[in-house]
């Protein structure tokens, strides 16, 4: 699969990182007009654009395993949910003595399940630095252990989708369990406060909505420097011949460690700053289903650009958003449709479209789209 | 004649130390107003009585009460009522005459709760001892069993030396020893034990337990209670092990089932096809509309055999449901494993809506034929059932059926040519597109079948696949991709060790600890249990 | 070349995200009322049928001429059984479309989701499915059950001489906050009647669990010991269809083991034979088969509204009918659909029930409601064995709890607030 050179050119991502920028900018600054203004965003598409923002973060992680090293992980959203539960229960020790309960110590759902002291793997988060480094090395250590099992025994393909579905499933399975220590099926929730600032406040959502679009342009960023490195080639080699590789002398499981180990690290940071958004973390966001959706928002922009998952993202949630209200009992043919339609017309996503275009209007009768792919 | 005669008179005899002679038949009529009555404890009263009166009429009544066959009139007249047609056709409990028809609105049934339902079993057991009916009699006897009590005994004695079955005799011989286990003569507390020894039912275990814990036996009692307690014990832990195998078995055969058609359009195609699951629901909603069809359209006792002309239809919609979708979709995705991912689990996406859409988001109702319902009942308080026993053997027949078609027929040879190396066996001739439509019509069709048989043990809603298609996963990868054997293996295995862990670690851990277990073993064995030699380097 | 165009369309995307589905579309002759019940996704099987029954409320308030002049308008969404999207959802509707109230949610945690929107936007939610109470918010009405307006009186009725004596319990839930709740409370209440721990056995599986081969065999080697056995079952709703199978088959008949539900209704039993399970009993405040004039006319009601005269009703779409007329006749009242005049307006508010009694919205957002026991019958329905006198009020704080000792949910003066120990107002109390 040929890359779309334009947006790795120089002049190509300063651009993007402007538009980004505005965004950044643009958002918090409309929202802050006084509300009879034309120009006044609603309050609810601040957290709302946040989430957009945490999303696309998650498929840009996805993508540089994906599009870059060949390895579909159907497991992300548990790295994403990792992060989300680390950032979560430092909210929960964030909310003290306020909670239904009263308990200084203890987290409402530990009070009522009769829990007298609080477990040693909660110990901690009532520190954010404590929390902010488990979101990273939670996440980060699963997966090197994980990688470390999977590509040492030369897991590859459909196998290593399939096992890492199991992964996910099993922490899904795992956390909903209420003796676990994570809230069961409500998870956490009621969250008061971070760092001091009222999550309810406008200010702070205005805040983490710049915060997790500053975290995506680094993330961008990260991502950009990897795939641009000797490294980045190497993981594109043998995405597409992993033996020859091997067979070169490279160590190639070393590299797929690092760029799976990297990956949910940004998955997990991704989750952290969604959870302070949205208000709730359930092991919900573990479900196999939800880990396949993010392979979608790949698909649909583009797998292997660094834009292609940042649109999709944005692009199927957008759907979603506005397809649940406008029409709560169809939309599903409109999403499955979509879904559909993607793989089999646009094989490189939205951001293939233009390119596909001008190949179809350069040599008409076009040739088979779905063709093209075929092995030899 | 003779019979019922002679089962009036035992009856009479047997009950006579317990009612005595204070009532008489005309009794019988004060007791069936008295059933209709408000109040509860005059209700149970009725019934205790009726059960002692001895009078044969007494059995209809109280089998029509506890199956709301029971009626009131508007003149407060007890009377017997079946559903006919829009109204209820009446019976006069005393004399057994008919009384016509009227409409709904002009009887009122008589409620019975649980409790007054066991009272009327308990009050029918009691009669039932002597009822001509040897099933009748093998009923009275489990119940005296399971309710021992001392005031039994005499019954017991005589129905024991009237009875002729050997069956029955032995389980009234139980019941007797379980009534004389309490009594104060050691000699008789000894034989009881004694008669009781061949047990294997936790009741019985719970029996000698309680009568272990009681104060001042004699040692001799004592120590024969305890090897009994003993050997019982040992007897139900190995039972109990042997259900547990069962219940694995069963899981397994579930799963197997599940499993199979993704063996094929997964395993043997290379399709990660995350709509199997929505096949599967297919499936069963096929069946739902065979049962609707059945019952609308088939006089009644034709519905039973709904289930077995669902089996073809569910095959049929799904498998053409299955090459629609090769046909219009996977086809152009061939050589992209990851991407039909994508576009199935769209293709899942629609299927669960248009179901939604068109038979509503609430369960359907897909009921068990008559022989399907039930189980047989084995010592040590185990019980197969028989939906369970039916779905195992039918997944084996299914399995054979698939690996006789794979095996022995010219498709199954073209199919296996086309999934080893499809370039050759284009080369050689072999129409590969009509054999890739049909191989994936094939795997759908079968989870088509799959669908019939989950119907009967869980729900029927647009959700249905969803449950079943990460564990059908599972299944194929832990067996082995493209081997049957493999799959066959894998569901089975997954099955006994998740119901060995349940009872230890309960449902949930025992789960998790199987999928890291799989997790772990895919590492050891990145090509499953079973995986298929060839030379293939890298796929 | 080609990054300009997509720098363009970038840009064109933002501008249409911020603008076009967005729009808020008002008009001052409509009151908007929000629908919140999952359309898709695993909750769809029970929630499908509240978001109708409250098109059938609007439908047939705006047949009798609308509120206050004005046209309803219903704006149904699905937040498709995703908990975060029901934040996300409930946000909506409060913000763009500026609904006056919103009917929804069936789990506990889509209600705990949405609570912190609710109450930031001080918006109105109305509540319709029995719950594991320890919660009164000022933004939401509850017109569901509380656990001492289903649980304990079930299990006070098995008990009893009527309900057959049991004296060993089995508590079999699915691994959520409703069952654990519940379990807690029956289990402090059983000790209270003098039940020891030995004759409680406590069990939960996970949500949607199929193969009850363990469990079933389990209870019934517990019910082996002797003493009468019940199982009380707070299985959630997908699980349940499975469970009961299992237990018809393997012949656990009501007379001996008999299972009391607290998930289980009309609608979940339209998905079972109901042949064998006769007996088997269901804990609520209503029952389809109660017979009174307007239950009669709620049933016809929904039959014309849904065109399909099989379809049941069931409690939930009961509380939601209380609700619904409760909410409009509190606008009525206030004249106005602000919510804090409604609020005000709701306490004391009372609705003839479908259940036949009239039910009473208390200052604890919680209502007054009479308990039903049923018994199923063969076609699916429940014969009631059992029902209250009066009606009973709902205890947000369970009396049977240690950590809700002395904590009141009172939103009237001097109270105020639904999670205290001492009035808000103190000072002034006298």
């Amino acid at each position: 699969m040929p890359r779309t050179p334009s947006l790795l050119a120089p002049r190509g991502w300063t651009w993007l990182l402007a538009v980004g920028a505005a965004l950044t900018v643009a958002v918090p600054v409309l929202n802050a007009l006084p509300s009879g203004s034309a120009l006044h965003l609603p309050d609810y598409l601040v957290p709302l654009f946040g989430k957009y923002a945490c999303y696309a973060l998650l498929a840009l992680a996805l993508d540089l395993i994906w599009g870059y090293a060949g390895i579909l992980s159907l497991g992300h959203g548990a790295f994403f949910a990792l992060g989300g539960y680390a950032m979560g229960m430092y909210l929960m020790r964030e909310i003290g003595a306020r909670g239904v309960y009263r308990n200084p110590l203890l987290p409402d759902f530990m009070v009522f399940l009769n829990w007298k002291a609080l477990p040693w793997y909660w110990w901690g988060f009532d520190h954010f630095a404590f929390a902010a480094l488990m979101v990273v090395l939670v996440p980060g250590l699963l997966a090197l252990v994980f990688g470390w099992f999977a590509f040492r025994s030369r897991v590859t393909g459909v196998y290593l989708s399939i096992i890492t579905q199991a992964m996910t499933y099993a922490l899904w399975l795992a956390f909903f369990r209420n003796d676990m220590g994570f809230g069961g099926n409500n998870g956490l929730t009621d969250f008061k406060d971070l760092l001091g600032f009222d999550l309810h406040a406008a200010s702070t959502r205005r805040g983490l909505y710049v915060a997790s679009m500053v975290t995506l342009g680094l993330g961008y960023l990260a991502c950009r420097l990897i795939t641009g490195s000797k490294l980045g080639r190497l993981l594109l080699a043998l995405r597409d011949a992993e033996s020859r590789v091997r067979f070169l002398g490279y160590s190639v499981d070393h590299a797929k460690l690092f760029a799976f180990t990297v990956s949910a690290i940004i998955a997990g940071i991704a989750g952290a700053l969604y959870v302070p958004q949205v208000g709730i973390i359930n092991p919900s966001e573990f479900s196999p289903g939800n880990s396949i959706e993010i392979a979608i928002w790949v698909a649909v922009g583009g797998r292997g650009t660094l834009l292609g998952p940042i649109l999709g993202a944005v692009l199927v949630n957008f759907a979603k958003t506005w397809l649940t209200g406008s029409i709560p009992e169809a939309w599903l043919f409109v999403l499955g449709g979509l879904f559909i339609f993607v793989t089999l017309a646009l094989p490189k996503g939205v951001l293939g479209l233009p390119s596909m275009l001008g190949t179809v209007l350069r040599r008409r009768p076009a040739a088979p789209l779905a063709g093209e792919e075929r092995a030899p | 004649m003779m019979r019922v005669i002679r089962f009036f008179l035992l009856v009479l005899l047997a009950l006579a130390p317990l009612c005595g002679a204070a009532h008489a038949a005309d009794d019988f009529q004060t007791l069936l107003a008295q059933l209709a009555s408000d109040d509860f404890d005059a209700k149970a009263a009725a019934i205790r009585a009726l059960g002692a009166l001895g009078d044969p009429r007494a059995v209809r009544v109280l089998e029509a009460l506890s199956s709301d066959g029971l009626y009131t009139t508007s003149d407060h007249k007890v009377v017997i009522a079946v559903e006919s047609g829009d109204g209820y056709a009446l019976t006069d409990p005393i004399d057994g005459k008919s009384l016509g028809t009227v409409t709904s609105d002009a009887v009122d049934q008589v409620m019975v709760n649980n409790s007054l339902r066991s009272d009327v079993e308990s009050a029918l057991a009691g009669l039932m001892l002597f009822s001509p009916r040897r099933e009748d009699r093998q009923r009275a006897a489990n119940d005296a069993l399971k309710h021992p009590a001392p005031g039994r005994i005499p019954g017991l004695k005589k129905a024991l030396a009237a009875e002729q079955d050997d069956e029955v005799r032995g389980t009234l011989r139980k019941a007797l020893a379980a009534a004389q286990l309490s009594s104060t003569d050691k000699s008789e507390q000894l034989a009881a034990i004694a008669t009781l020894s061949d047990s294997t039912s936790p009741e019985i275990y719970n029996l000698l337990a309680e009568r272990r814990n009681a104060s001042n036996l004699d040692p001799a009692v004592e120590k024969a209670l305890d090897a009994e307690l003993h050997a019982i014990a040992q007897r139900i832990r190995i039972i109990g092990f042997a259900a547990t195998l069962f219940e694995g078995l069963s899981l397994g055969s579930i799963l197997l089932l599940a499993a199979i058609g993704l063996a094929i359009t997964f395993g043997v195609m290379g399709v990660i096809n995350m709509a199997h699951g929505e096949m599967i629901m297919l499936g069963a909603y096929a069946t739902y509309v065979v049962q609707q069809l059945f019952g609308a359209f088939l006089p009644p006792q034709w519905l039973d055999a709904y289930l077995v002309a669902a089996v073809p239809v569910a095959f049929v919609v799904t498998a053409l449901v299955g090459v629609a979708l090769e046909r219009g979709i996977i086809r152009f995705l061939y050589g992209r494993p990851l991407e039909t991912l994508l576009a199935t689990w769209g293709v899942s996406l629609v299927l669960q809506q248009l179901v939604r859409t068109i038979f509503g988001a609430p369960n359907k109702e897909v009921g068990n034929p008559a022989w399907m319902t039930g189980g047989i009942s084995l010592p040590g308080g185990v019980f197969l059932t028989w939906n369970r026993l039916v779905i195992m053997a039918f997944c084996f027949v299914v399995l054979g059926l698939l690996a006789l078609v794979l095996r022995r027929t010219r498709f199954g040879l073209h199919m296996r040519a086309v999934t080893q190396n499809r370039d050759m066996a284009a080369a050689m001739g072999i129409p590969t597109a009509r054999v890739d439509a049909l191989t994936f019509g094939l795997g759908s069709g079968i989870a088509g079948i799959a669908g019939v048989a989950l119907s009967q043990i869980g729900n029927v809603s647009p959700n249905l696949g969803g449950i079943y298609i990460v564990d059908s996963f599972m299944v194929v990868v832990f067996g082995g991709v493209g081997s049957l054997l493999g799959t066959l293996a894998g569901a089975m295995t997954l099955g006994i060790v998740n119901k060995l862990l349940e009872p230890v670690a309960g449902a949930v851990l025992g789960k998790v600890v199987v999928l890291v277990a799989i997790i772990l073993f895919i590492q050891k064995r990145p090509r499953g249990l079973f995986a298929l030699k060839g030379r293939v380097a890298e796929s | 070349m080609r990054l300009r165009n997509i720098a363009k369309a970038l840009v064109l995307a933002g501008t249409v995200l911020g603008t076009a589905p967005f729009a808020p579309a008002q008009a001052d002759d409509v009151i908007k009322i929000g629908v919140l019940h999952s359309l898709s996704g695993t909750m769809a099987i029970s929630e499908s049928t509240l978001k109708d029954t409250v098109l059938m409320m609007v439908d047939d308030l705006n047949k009798h001429g609308g509120l206050l002049g004005k046209k309803v308008e219903a704006v149904v969404v699905d937040p498709a059984s995703n908990w975060p999207l029901f934040a996300e959802k409930a946000r909506e509707l409060l913000e763009k479309d500026k609904v006056a109230v919103v009917f929804g949610c069936w789990t506990s945690v889509s209600r705990k989701s949405v609570l912190p929107v609710f109450e930031e936007l001080n918006g109105l939610l109305f509540y319709p499915v029995q719950y594991e109470g320890e919660e009164s918010s000022n933004n939401v009405f509850y017109t569901g059950a509380a656990p001492n307006q289903q649980a304990i009186p079930a299990v006070e009725y098995l008990m009893s001489k009527e309900g057959g004596e049991a004296k060993r319990w089995v508590l079999e839930g699915t691994d959520y906050v409703y069952p654990r709740t519940t379990n807690k409370i029956l289990r402090a209440f059983l000790h209270s009647k003098g039940v020891s721990d030995a004759d409680i056995m406590e069990n939960y599986t996970p949500f949607g669990f199929s193969d009850w081969q363990t469990e079933v065999a389990a209870i019934k080697k517990f019910a082996s010991a002797g003493k009468k056995t019940a199982v009380v079952s707070t299985i959630n709703g997908d699980a349940n269809v499975p469970f009961y199978k299992e237990l018809a088959n393997q012949g656990v008949k009501a007379t001996d083991i008999p299972v009391v539900a607290f998930s289980v209704g009309e609608q979940e039993l339209s998905g079972i034979d109901t042949k064998n399970l006769v007996g088997h009993l269901a804990a609520w405040n209503y029952f389809e088969s109660v017979k009174n004039p307007t239950n009669a006319a709620f049933i016809k009601q929904w039959h014309t509204f849904i065109k399909d005269d099989k379809r049941v009703t069931n409690d939930p779409m009961e509380a939601t009918y209380i609700g619904f007329k409760m909410w409009t006749q509190a606008v009525l009242q206030a004249g106005t659909t602000d919510v804090d005049a409604v609020r005000q307006a709701m306490y004391g508010q009372t609705v003839k029930a479908p259940s036949g009694f009239t039910v009473v919205m208390n200052t604890n957002h919680h209502l007054s409601k009479p308990v039903m026991i049923g018994e199923i019958r063969p076609d699916g329905q429940f014969d009631v064995v059992w029902k209250t006198k009066r009606t009973i009020k709902a205890d947000a704080w369970s009396p049977y709890l240690a950590e809700d000792k002395g904590k009141v949910a009172d939103w009237t003066f001097p109270w105020v607030c639904g999670n205290c120990t001492e009035p808000k107002y103190k000072a002034y109390a006298n």
